[in-house]
């Protein structure tokens, strides 16, 4: 309330900067650095932004391990092809969850946007659709998991080659399933307030005793997106390099 | 309640937008597949892999985490310090060259 008060008291002499001028008045400011931005947003991002930092580390360990190991890699293409109606596709599997986990994407981006124009019901219903996908997506990762124990996959071993494949295929896949997984529920708990009107209603939260608003929606969809995003990497680099 | 309502009005874009990414979320992820599915090789391979990558997390940062719209403190305060891990990418390609070079000078190839 101060910090508004704040704001509103120098309006009348403060003139807005913009560009590179406007990034060094943030930061140079004394006060809050990220204006106009919510304590929640910023948060996400920053919690985003560390664990960038985990999953970078992970994948370039997988990096060292496989630039530096003089024993074959194993071939993705072959060891994550399936055979459906007696043709071997080529990571089939990898494409579809790639598919689900882009659609899920788009669905929580529609669901940020419904939330602004306060469309309690279209909001919920599509972070459930949203919820639906994630799980499918962690459903097809078990699925993949489990053939490839069956075909004698292990950390410290496998049959087709160098043995850091195992370590790492679990390490990334396992972390990022993971991160889903926790998605989910976190969508849940979300959606469930939209639901109720909990965002309408600016009912207090849980754990903060903050008013509740809309912004949630978005900061849950920051979350999602950079599972999304995490995936893109992973795809790339473990399945299709 | 100002700052309520600068929120209730924050982010509008028309759907429109969305689904338009949301396609080409789909082509990108698609062309990558057939780069598997064809089996390119060489620089065309990697090249390729990161194009379409890097394309789709743009599109995933700027249109769907609304990176494009936000204030230029917050954007630096996120993209800056990820260079950092394109140094650690680059010590360590030094390091795992000089690692398989160790291994293929003094063990025999194949262990």
């Amino acid at each position: 309330m101060t910090e508004q008060a704040f704001t509103e008291g120098t309006t009348g002499t403060h003139i807005e900067a913009s560009g590179l001028r406007s990034l060094a008045a943030d930061f140079s400011s004394d006060r809050q650095a990220f204006r106009s931005i919510s304590w929640g947003k910023a948060m996400m991002w920053i919690f985003l932004l560390s664990d960038t930092f985990v999953f970078s580390c992970f994948l370039i360990s997988y990096m060292t391990a496989r630039m530096s190991t003089t024993v074959a890699w194993p071939n993705a293409s072959e060891v994550f092809a399936l055979t459906i109606g007696g043709t071997s596709l080529p990571l089939i599997l990898i494409a579809i969850m790639t598919f689900v986990l882009i659609s899920s994407s788009g669905t929580m981006a529609m669901a940020v946007n419904f939330a602004y124009r306060r469309d309690r019901r279209k909001t919920a219903v599509l972070m459930l659709v949203t919820a639906l996908l994630g799980a499918t997506f962690v459903g097809m990762q078990a699925f993949e998991w489990t053939k490839l124990i069956h075909e004698g996959v292990r950390p410290w071993s496998n049959p087709w080659g160098a043995a850091q494949f195992g370590s790492t295929f679990f390490m990334i896949t396992g972390f990022h399933g993971t991160h889903v997984s926790f998605g989910v529920l976190f969508l849940l708990i979300v959606a469930r307030k939209v639901w109720r009107g909990d965002y309408d209603q600016e009912r207090r939260g849980f754990f903060t005793s903050r008013r509740g608003n809309y912004e949630a929606v978005e900061i849950m969809g920051l979350y999602w997106h950079f599972v999304d995003l995490v995936w893109v990497f992973i795809f790339a680099f473990f399945y299709l390099w | 309640m100002a700052q309520a309502s600068a929120h209730a009005q924050g982010q509008q874009h028309p759907i429109r937008l969305y689904l338009v990414v949301w396609a080409w979320l789909f082509v990108l992820s698609a062309c990558s597949y057939f780069v598997d599915y064809f089996q390119l090789e060489g620089l065309l391979r990697y090249s390729l892999i990161l194009l379409f990558m890097m394309l789709k997390a743009g599109l995933i940062i700027a249109v769907f985490m609304h990176m494009a719209w936000e204030r230029l403190s917050l954007v630096y305060a996120i993209l800056v310090p990820i260079s950092a891990v394109l140094v650690f990418v680059a010590i360590m390609v030094l390091e795992a060259d000089y690692t398989l070079l160790s291994r293929i000078s003094f063990f025999s190839p194949g262990t």
